[in-house]
């Protein structure tokens, strides 16, 4: 049974390897800063051995937007929610985690195109499923 | 038919030139193209010199279509039910299906038409010989079906290519599509051999 | 005498025999050997996700059934099983059970399309297809006799099935699950070793296995490079913990080892089928007590299962009104492509199509 592992825990030992970036937590999920991304990914990789990432996505909340991400470790049998915010409406940006587990590669660029989150550091920043020169950014909540 | 020579260098430039058209598409495509059914109406004036070689000829362009089948999505595995050996299509003489549109008859349209595929649907149309026909297969296709309000679905490829047959369902029985290449025989034969195509509408002007 | 040559786009464009769909290939070519793979998918976007917001949550269903339409009873249990872990609402036994057996037959059809068309590919021209299509003509006979459809069924509901099955439903289904093996032993006779086949197909395009963790690869490409990571395994969902099966892996990650992954685990769901039918309680309600506009409560939730292509997964946001605030589909085969381009480069055209075949990909499932 994959076992989700509790949250607010988790935190506090991230919060203790890579300080400053741990925002909030709860049951399910940890919140980090979006700053600090790149290094928690490494370190869940490399240190806590979570290198199956299962799914990336966007949600538009009109306040601010959220990307979520869900690891996995294959060897313990384990998993956890990982989410980043950015608050702006204009030009929003996050670091993109290609680098460590490629499996964001398409859905980054899925996430780019319908909803206009860039994430920087990713080798081809794209449209992948409208075509050039598609006026908007679909799902958002304020696109008719 | 014009010849289009792009001036293209790179796939960056190949793909906002693509954006471009789609986006032409999209303006200039709004309302239906009338159905080619005059047919249904008038009497056919055979010539009365050649009147058996008209039937004749007529009969066997009926019984020997080549199908082009453009199939995107749920509606095109139906179709090949339809050929397997349960609902025999071959015996209808569509034994062969033809990938290059340079040698097919019937162009049948099976599954969601998306604007960005919408282009290719009009390219491909474009470099079939006449006398060619199309059948629209499924929802989808007439009308957009259940993704009408989509934000990138065609409502009904009839914007963009004239249609002479509507195969209703979805996805429709391999004996509706059966039922619908019936109809369609029923107005190949009744072709000549100055105008095998029929591709006249109600108010009589030609819709290819 | 050195030769100047120059490398050129070739176009395997959306319209092609072999494409298995509406996908396009850009691929940059230096002679005849492949230099850089580009694909380029969404000529069948149809934008679900943004109409799922608009609809209720019954209403998403048949929506759900056109993502992978080969196999499209299991997305329907993909999405009910999210919704039920929302609103946490207890599925009756006999829905179970039902549900056990439809998801194993579903695999078993896709499965023998895949193998069927991967053929194709490889020159044997349609006459796998047209064998395997004998059978597949047999379940579909059988969903016929249970919801009146062939191909998309909408038989799923929120909380168990629509209706119950017919009284001819499990002897039929027992004289398919009695006669299949022989089939399955006829196909192997044919194909397993064809000499044409193994040429073309052993050794070509090898998926090494840390690449395929590191891409997030899962279904049968996981397997096949020698991963063992099967969900109804490592993380049962419904009631797959009281049937007893095995899980078949390969060693190498070549485009045999996919194929040969699909012919085991189609034995194995015969395995699970038969175990279900005995099982099964006589009678029974099929539908837990939901109504028709139903909220549930606010919050979020993430529901997978192991569907024949690899780990679908539904993402729903819900905000407590009768409709969803966000609806996410995490496509396996997406997710797979994104090692065409490791497993490609090196490699002839021809052998372009067949590593393409293997990894058995359904663009409705891929554009949504």
């Amino acid at each position: 049974m994959t076992t989700a592992l509790n949250g607010e825990e988790l935190a506090k030992k991230i919060a203790e390897a890579v300080p400053g970036s741990v925002v909030s937590s709860d049951k399910s999920s940890i919140i980090i800063d979006g700053k600090s991304l790149l290094q928690v990914a490494e370190h869940f990789k490399n240190k806590l051995g979570f290198d199956y990432l299962t799914a990336v996505t966007g949600v538009d909340y009109i306040d601010y937007f959220e990307v979520v991400y869900r690891v996995v470790s294959m060897q313990h049998n384990q998993s956890i929610f990982l989410k980043a915010r950015c608050y702006t409406r204009e030009d929003p940006a996050l670091p993109s985690v290609t680098p460590v587990w490629r499996a964001a590669y398409y859905q980054e660029r899925e996430i780019y195109d319908l909803l206009g989150i860039k994430f920087e550091g990713h080798p081809y920043l794209k449209r992948l499923l409208l075509w050039e020169g598609f006026n908007g950014y679909p799902l958002r909540r304020d696109y008719l | 038919m014009e010849i289009v020579r792009p001036d293209l260098y790179t796939p960056e430039e190949a793909d906002i030139a693509e954006g471009k058209l789609i986006n032409s598409f999209i303006e200039n495509c709004t309302s239906p193209i009338p159905d080619p059914d005059r047919w249904l109406d008038e009497e056919i004036h055979r010539n009365i010199l050649l009147t058996s070689l008209d039937m004749a000829v007529a009969w066997a362009r009926q019984r020997s279509i080549f199908p082009l089948i453009f199939g995107t999505a749920c509606c095109a595995f139906e179709m090949i039910g339809a050929s397997g050996p349960r609902f025999d299509l071959p015996r209808f003489g569509m034994d062969i299906i033809r990938f290059s549109p340079r040698q097919a008859d019937v162009m049948l349209i099976t599954g969601t038409i998306t604007w960005k595929m919408a282009t290719a649907a009009k390219m491909i149309y474009d470099q079939m010989p006449e006398p060619k026909w199309v059948i629209a297969v499924g929802a989808c296709a007439i009308s957009g079906g259940t993704f009408r309000e989509s934000y990138s679905v065609v409502p009904g490829i009839n914007r963009i290519l004239p249609v002479d047959v509507y195969v209703p369902g979805c996805p429709p029985r391999p004996e509706a599509m059966i039922y619908g290449i019936t109809r369609l025989h029923a107005k190949i034969v009744k072709g000549t051999i100055d105008n095998p195509g029929l591709s006249l509408n109600k108010e009589g002007k030609e819709t290819r | 005498m050195p030769v100047k040559t120059e490398s050129f786009y070739l176009n395997v464009g959306p319209q092609h025999p072999s494409t298995h769909g509406v996908f396009r290939l850009r691929l940059t070519l230096d002679g005849e050997v492949v230099v850089d793979v580009e694909p380029i998918v969404g000529y069948l976007h149809r934008g679900i996700e943004k109409l799922a917001e608009t609809r209720t949550y019954t209403q998403i269903i048949p929506l759900t059934d056109r993502l992978d339409y080969l196999a499209s009873m299991t997305d329907n249990v993909a999405y009910c099983l999210a919704v039920e872990k929302l609103a946490g609402i207890k599925v009756p036994e006999r829905a179970e059970y039902i549900r056990i057996i439809i998801s194993e037959l579903m695999r078993i059809s896709s499965h023998m399309m895949a193998v069927g068309f991967y053929l194709n590919d490889c020159g044997a021209f349609f006459t796998p297809v047209l064998y395997m299509w004998r059978e597949r003509e047999k379940i579909l006979d059988l969903f016929d006799m249970l919801c009146g459809q062939r191909l998309l069924y909408n038989y799923m509901r929120v909380g168990g099935v629509s209706q119950d099955l017919p009284d001819d439903f499990l002897p039929a289904l027992k004289k398919f699950v009695d006669e299949m093996p022989k089939y399955i032993g006829e196909y192997n006779q044919l194909i397993k070793d064809n000499e044409i086949f193994l040429a073309r197909s052993k050794g070509v395009g090898i998926l090494p296995k840390e690449t395929a963790v590191n891409i997030g690869a899962s279904g049968p490409v996981l397997r096949a490079s020698g991963v063992k990571w099967d969900l109804r395994k490592m993380d049962p969902y419904s009631i797959y913990d009281r049937f007893d099966f095995d899980v078949p892996i390969g060693e190498v990650g070549d485009c045999y080892d996919r194929y040969w992954v699909r012919v085991l685990e189609m034995m194995q769901s015969l395995r699970i089928i038969e175990q279900a039918m005995k099982q099964m309680p006589q009678e029974g309600p099929v539908i837990a007590d939901v109504p028709q506009f139903f909220r549930p409560p606010k919050g979020e939730t993430y529901g997978y299962i192991e569907a024949p292509k690899g780990n679908l997964g539904f993402y729903i946001v819900s905000d407590g009104s009768i409709a969803p605030y966000r609806l996410h589909i995490f496509p396996p085969t997406l997710i797979n492509i994104t090692a065409l381009k490791d497993m490609m480069v090196g490699w002839k055209v021809a052998d372009m199509i067949i590593i393409f075949g293997s990894m058995d990909v359904v663009l409705g499932e891929i554009d949504r």
